[in-house]
């Protein structure tokens, strides 16, 4: 196993001010008995709401922050006793904690890192141009981090995070904010690695779209503890979250009241968009759109995915 | 840093070039807008000016300070300023710490395979403080060769280590007090009373100090063993006060001794750091 | 970048309460830094005993007294200039050139309230806030410990608030004007490492003025800098009273016009810079 978390707990101290001088004291535990493995070659999506948990477990895992109870192996390492160990076989990207030097060209930036990991100079030129090939990062390596563009710095990050060629890749919403070519080029981008060089991936996010294009297993996280352990399916089913099919048509219809394994939603425009709700486990996405198309002329259609705080939200109401 | 890494093969570059490339990189970045950078310069020369002013504005209303003439206060001065300035060239902005831990930048260090301290110190070097040492050197040497000296090899040899010695004992200074903003978050201030501060009196004669002060800037703080300390060594004075001879001359191990206590301060706040979390 | 103010433009006035809110909101902003108030404190009370040594030790050798100050009232000077660095902001400050650089003075600009007075309220406000939180604590506990010397004379007493005030506005106007630079500069750490440098020296905040040599003295004031630290302490320490007192506030208030008017000269011309080349 690459990951290995068992009955894993973190407490925090917290003060807060009670009156013009008293401080109470208070524990949260942000991450309560938490135990999974992950295999080599996963993927591993990790999701809950803000404050559920995710950055600290991630953080328990780096070897930044100690456990206050339970075990983590990361690699065969003990992550906070063999940080700098561990470093050099774990990559890692956090959306908001740049590995880059931001007054230096992008280019530096791999220079460095290439000398802090200690790489050969052919191993560092060689993954080098592999990285920038993949993430077209030539144009971008004579500009200064500062001045690129969030979805530009965000490929530098992903390049600087595996230039080492980490056999773990820790990703904490590595997505969020860059605009939908971005993020589409950067789940391709994982995907190849992920199936070219076998690297484990962990990956947190808020887009359920990443984690149907990368991960095969998901956790869920909620207030502190695992809340579900399984695929995404799994999970749509055992909630019971409803997909939408929003058709476009090409003259106005009657609201679609009767298409098989639907619920017709809302019909807006006069019959020109109508919103029809479907739950995967009993139909398919093609098999609603077929239905459709055999009734009335269509223009567009788009299917939204549920929204993953309103899965998680009904994963806590159905009883964990 | 111990470490086996599997990784690690006989081609791998070592951790110095590591430190080397980082440390290469900074300068460059300092010194590409010339012309600002040299006006730097001349500024930190100025801060050194101002703060000489302070023993020409003593000595224009006394002949004798502490007990001690005009020449022989300026090798303090300069021993002291030396000391002071490659220490802080060196690991000075170890004080913005707590900016690097608020920003996520430190946690980013925490990432990397080389220890955090060696990152933190080789995250910046300023050298536009060059100028503030080029001014500390012209007043050691006038004062060196204006305070009657009688030179010996021993005391050459002690002339020669002792800025390095005190700049190694500011080095600690200012990692110890920069440490504690894993606990404090604004202590930023409050290490300036041992950085800045431990620069200020260091540089002047210990005789003029309350007893209570002496002692914590001579045994906790060891400021003494930058400037006055070293300079009754090199004057073959006696300390007025009453301390042994031999302690005006281990400045050296004393700089050892400083270094190995704020490397275990060091560690025990990080340790606090990984353990309270942010 | 579309900026309200117009070239020559009449001087909008800054209605009182929007000055005292203003000031509150200074007042509010620096009040969250506790510990960091706390911290400074510290650091200011450990370099007054290191100046207070070095004064102490010139008098041993003169006997007794140095251009007119005895032991005591030596205390008082030093806990005093270390009670006012942060009310005087004797560091020096860099907040409006940061919003010049970042190009929110456009939005300041747009506001209907007179730019220079806005900012002096609010500065006002953070210095209100440091006589409390930076200031009170190293003078009581450095007089108590080392001793102090209460100023005697009426007109001195009187005056004494004012001229703390006054210092302030004279600080407020000089920071102003080293600020303003950045609408010529990219980097403000230039001007402002020597303004801070030249200020350090010449307000008395290393060593009482009285006790430079004449050139230093004559040179020193020839500048507004005197006034900022040098002149609320001549009157807590004794040194001016009477009319001598009113004298050195009719000079801090003669600074503080001239300032604030040259502040306002060059604003304008800034402004003129940023609606022509558009920032």
């Amino acid at each position: 196993m690459i990951v290995d978390v068992e009955h894993l707990r973190r407490d925090y101290v917290v003060r807060r001010r009670a009156g013009r001088f008293a401080r109470t004291r208070h524990v949260v535990t942000a991450v309560d008995d938490v135990s999974f493995s992950i295999a080599p070659g996963e993927c591993l999506g990790y999701i809950g709401a803000n404050g559920a948990g995710k950055s600290t477990t991630i953080k328990m895992l780096m070897g930044i922050l100690l456990p206050t109870a339970g075990r983590v192996r990361i690699c065969g390492l003990e992550p906070v006793a063999q940080r700098t160990v561990l470093a050099r076989r774990v990559g890692a990207v956090f959306g908001q904690r740049s590995q880059l030097w931001w007054d230096l060209p992008l280019a530096d930036s791999f220079r460095l890192l290439g000398a802090i990991h200690r790489l050969p100079e052919a191993l560092w030129r060689s993954r080098l141009r592999e990285c920038a090939d993949q993430l077209e990062l030539d144009e971008l390596f004579p500009t200064p981090v500062r001045e690129l563009s969030l979805g530009q710095r965000m490929r530098g990050e992903v390049a600087a995070a595996l230039l080492h060629s980490p056999e773990l890749l820790v990703l904490d919403e590595p997505t969020i904010g860059l605009d939908l070519l971005s993020k589409e080029r950067l789940r391709g981008f994982l995907a190849r690695e992920r199936t070219e060089r076998g690297t484990t991936i962990l990956l947190t996010t808020h887009d359920l779209t990443d984690i149907e294009r990368l991960s095969d297993r998901i956790l869920v996280i909620d207030h502190g503890r695992l809340a579900f352990d399984g695929t995404l399916p799994a999970l749509v089913s055992r909630v019971g979250a409803e997909r939408v099919l929003v058709v476009d048509l090409v003259e106005p219809a009657a609201p679609l009241a009767d298409v098989p394994g639907t619920v017709l939603r809302t019909v807006e425009a006069g019959g020109l968009r109508q919103h029809l709700a479907f739950r995967p486990e009993q139909t398919t996405a093609a098999a609603v759109v077929a239905a459709v198309a055999g009734r009335v002329q269509l223009r567009d259609l788009a299917i939204t995915e549920p929204d993953i705080e309103d899965v998680v939200r009904r994963l806590y109401l159905s009883g964990g | 840093m111990v470490e086996t890494s599997s990784r690690a093969s006989p081609a791998a570059p070592s951790v110095a070039r590591a430190y080397g490339a980082v440390i290469r990189s900074r300068v460059a970045a300092q010194t590409a807008y010339r012309g600002s950078f040299a006006f730097e310069v001349v500024g930190q020369f100025a801060i050194g000016l101002v703060d000489f002013s302070e023993i020409y504005v003593v000595f224009h209303q006394v002949r004798a300070f502490g007990g001690f003439r005009f020449a022989e206060v300026a090798l303090m001065f300069g021993l002291a300023t030396c000391a002071f300035t490659l220490g802080d060239i060196a690991v000075g902005h170890v004080e913005r710490l707590p900016d690097y831990v608020r920003s996520g930048q430190f946690d980013a260090m925490l990432l990397r395979p080389l220890p955090a301290l060696g990152q933190l110190v080789t995250s910046d070097f300023s050298l536009r403080r060059l100028g503030r040492f080029a001014f500390a050197l012209v007043v050691l040497a006038a004062s060196v060769s204006r305070a009657h000296i009688h030179w010996t090899p021993a005391r050459v040899g002690l002339l020669a280590v002792t800025p390095v010695a005190g700049a190694v004992i500011f080095c600690a200074i200012f990692v110890a007090t920069a440490t504690v903003s894993f606990w404090l978050v604004e202590g930023t201030e409050f290490a300036n009373a041992f950085t800045y501060g431990g620069n200020y009196l260091s540089s002047m004669p210990f005789t003029i100090f309350d007893r209570a002060v002496r002692s914590f800037f001579t045994f906790v703080v060891p400021a003494a063993f930058v400037g006055y300390l070293p300079a009754l060594a090199l004057l073959g004075r006696d300390d007025p006060l009453g301390l042994p001879s031999w302690l005006s001359w281990s400045g050296p191990l004393v700089a050892l001794l400083a270094a190995a206590v704020a490397g275990l301060v060091w560690r025990t706040g990080l340790r606090h750091y990984v353990g309270a979390g942010s | 970048m579309p900026v309200a103010a117009q070239p020559g433009r009449p001087a909008v006035a800054l209605p009182a309460a929007a000055a005292l809110a203003l000031a509150r909101a200074g007042f509010a902003r620096w009040a969250t830094y506790r510990q960091a108030a706390l911290a400074g404190m510290f650091t200011n009370t450990v370099f007054g005993v290191i100046k207070l040594s070095v004064l102490l030790a010139i008098i041993k050798q003169t006997g007794g007294t140095v251009a007119g100050y005895d032991r005591d009232q030596l205390s008082t000077y030093v806990w005093m200039s270390q009670a006012l660095i942060a009310v005087v902001a004797v560091f020096g400050s860099s907040d409006l050139a940061q919003r010049v650089r970042t190009g929110d003075i456009a939005v300041d600009l747009a506001r209907p309230l007179d730019l220079q007075l806005s900012w002096l309220a609010t500065d006002l406000g953070r210095a209100a806030y440091a006589v409390f939180a930076r200031g009170v604590l190293p003078m009581v506990l450095g007089g108590a410990l080392f001793g102090f010397s209460f100023p005697t004379d009426p007109a001195a007493v009187a005056l004494l608030a004012p001229a703390v005030l006054l210092a302030v506005v004279v600080s407020f106007a000089c920071r102003f004007l080293v600020n303003l630079a950045a609408f010529w500069v990219v980097e403000i750490r230039g001007p402002l490492t020597i303004y801070v440098l030249t200020t350090n020296l010449l307000c008395g905040l290393i060593i009482p003025v009285q006790l430079f040599p004449t050139w230093l003295k004559v040179l020193a004031y020839a500048t507004p800098f005197p006034w900022l630290l040098q002149a609320p302490c001549d009157l807590a320490t004794g040194q001016s009273r009477g009319w001598a007192a009113a004298g050195t506030v009719a000079a801090q208030l003669a600074w503080s016009l001239a300032l604030l008017a040259l502040g306002r000269l060059v604003l304008a011309r800034a402004t003129r810079k940023l609606v022509v080349q558009g920032g």
